[in-house]
């Protein structure tokens, strides 16, 4: 019995808990936003976290789009080769990289390099004073430090899913002409035949975002970090883990929205 | 002493968790003098000047600054009185991610008082002032020794020119001459710009050189205050204790053998 009420009582605290999480980032996201409305802005930061994020991330967004779009062409030969469906392997690449795994993986892995990365200096400027003493500096840390942020993963991450798009089916068209001895042209046409704008343009909503969900949690973990080194090593491993989980499920919020 | 206080402490108390650091404290600074505090480690002085900036929000008690309670202000006159306020923090608090220069002038370049092209040479000067040679404007905070960092910390407080400024240990980890030259520009602040200044020391010499008032914080009380020159013979036996670092005396430190 009391082992039961003990269940409840923790399932009570941790919903409690979560919804207060959630109040305090909408809180935190509103005032960053609302500096962005407001001058001065800081044009360098913005232009320097932008560069960070679509320019250093190239490389391993372009990775793993581009193996990600030939195992999918691999994947999917195995299976429809059975219905002799070969013809479909191109729409099956160019629809789920366009409307999923793009966004998402590319989510992942720039939550993985650039939600840590913000989390741990904004954390590292928190525990050392430097987050005081920019107000000490005429200098709001929310407008200097957050707001340029947000607004970089925003802007950055559906350029960074455009290129992603292209190399995942550059990918597929390949494995599926190299490897699979499909004719190019064949390929494609089924893929261009099957595209639509809208799987284009809800991935990069998606991404959009993603893209802001991953500076924010970046930011909050960081800004709320506290107690040293050991402090800052939880924001960052908090930024990165809770903006997966957001990832994933706004994923599904987001393809339910446009899809069904 | 005329007219009102330029900062007015009132029954200042702060509480970490079950830790009562700040227990009462009262504490008056008149215009255009520098008051010394002294206290031993963990007794809260950096907790004091915190909640004077408004980083740290006191559980109780009243600050006031030009006789206005500042828990009263409006951001934007919050903001303003930070505007002419100087701060250098116990750890130099530099951001590592800007070079030294544009460090020095982060407060002029936020308020546009100078222009970014300006700004090596108004941060060469104000390095100057602190013995650093111009070429040090171009390094990265963390290319510094700990002294280095701290008078390029002490420049950077002091370059906007405030007329209210807050010196945390400002020649910890300095050697004596370079300490002695810190003092001179901080007695220059206070005297030639007409600020009014709160220092943090351990340093006794120091602060009989920088100090018009001084006052002692223990158990989280401000237990003396008198004329910084008299530090060491005062007659409070719990100050001369501390100045003249005597083991024994009204203050136990809180060892276990
Ligand atoms: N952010 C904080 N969270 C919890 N406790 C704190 C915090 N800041 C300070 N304290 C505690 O308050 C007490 C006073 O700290 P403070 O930094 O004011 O000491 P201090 O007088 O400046 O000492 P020192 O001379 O060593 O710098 C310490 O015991 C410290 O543990
Ligand atoms: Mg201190």
């Amino acid at each position: 019995m009391t082992a039961a009420l003990n269940l409840v009582a923790l399932l009570g605290r941790t919903v409690l808990g979560l919804l207060r999480a959630l109040g305090q980032v909408s809180l935190f996201a509103a005032e960053a936003l609302s500096h962005l409305l407001r001058p001065p802005f800081f044009l360098r930061q913005f232009v320097r976290h932008f560069a960070e994020i679509a320019y250093f991330s190239l490389p391993v967004v372009a990775l793993t789009a581009l193996f990600t779009g030939m195992v999918l062409a691999l994947q999917s030969y195995v299976g429809f080769a059975r219905f002799n469906a070969e013809s479909a392997i191109a729409s099956v690449v160019v629809l789920s990289v366009t409307r999923e795994l793009g966004p998402v993986l590319a989510g992942l892995m720039v939550a993985g390099r650039i939600g840590a990365a913000m989390a741990a200096e904004i954390g590292t400027m928190r525990v050392t004073d430097q987050i005081d003493a920019l107000t000490t500096l005429s200098t709001d840390p929310m407008k200097y430090l957050v707001a340029p942020r947000l607004l970089a993963g925003t802007l950055a991450l559906p350029l960074l899913v455009l290129v992603a798009d292209i190399l995942g089916v550059m990918g597929g068209f390949l494995v599926g002409v190299l490897k699979l001895g499909f004719v190019p042209q064949t390929f494609l046409d089924n893929a261009w035949d099957i595209l639509q704008p809208m799987d284009v343009i809800s991935g990069l909503v998606k991404a959009a975002v993603f893209g802001f969900v991953i500076a924010l949690m970046g930011c909050w973990c960081g800004y709320a970090s506290r107690g040293g080194a050991q402090g800052v090593g939880q924001a960052t491993t908090r930024a990165v883990v809770s903006a997966s989980i957001l990832i994933l499920a706004l994923d599904y919020l987001l393809t339910a929205a446009f899809f069904s | 002493m005329s007219g009102s206080p330029r900062i007015r402490l009132r029954g200042l108390r702060k509480a970490f968790g079950a830790k009562q650091v700040l227990d009462g404290v009262d504490l008056d600074v008149a215009t255009g003098r520098s008051m010394v505090v002294l206290g031993g480690s963990g007794s809260g002085k950096s907790v004091t000047v915190k909640c004077i900036l408004g980083i740290i929000t006191p559980d109780e008690g009243v600050i006031e600054i030009d006789g206005q309670d500042v828990a009263k202000l409006s951001r934007a006159d919050r903001a303003a009185i930070l505007d002419r306020t100087g701060m250098l923090f116990q750890n130099g608090a530099l951001f590592d991610s800007l070079p030294v220069w544009e460090n020095v002038c982060f407060k002029l370049l936020a308020q546009k008082r100078v222009s970014r092209a300006q700004a090596r040479d108004v941060a060469a000067e104000a390095l100057a002032q602190v013995g650093l040679a111009a070429t040090v404007g171009e390094l990265s905070p963390a290319e510094l020794s700990g002294g280095m960092q701290k008078r390029v910390a002490l420049a950077r407080a002091i370059a906007a020119r405030p007329d209210i400024i807050f010196f945390d240990e400002p020649t910890t980890g300095l050697d004596p001459i370079m300490g002695a030259v810190i003092d001179g520009l901080i007695v220059d602040c206070v005297k030639r710009l007409g600020a009014t200044a709160l220092s943090i020391t351990h340093d006794m010499a120091s602060a009989r050189r920088i100090g018009d008032e001084a006052a002692m914080i223990h158990k989280g009380r401000i237990v003396w205050t008198g004329p910084a020159e008299t530090l060491g013979r005062t007659g409070n036996a719990m100050v001369d204790q501390f100045a003249n670092g005597e083991r024994e005396g009204p203050i136990r430190m809180e060892l276990r053998r």
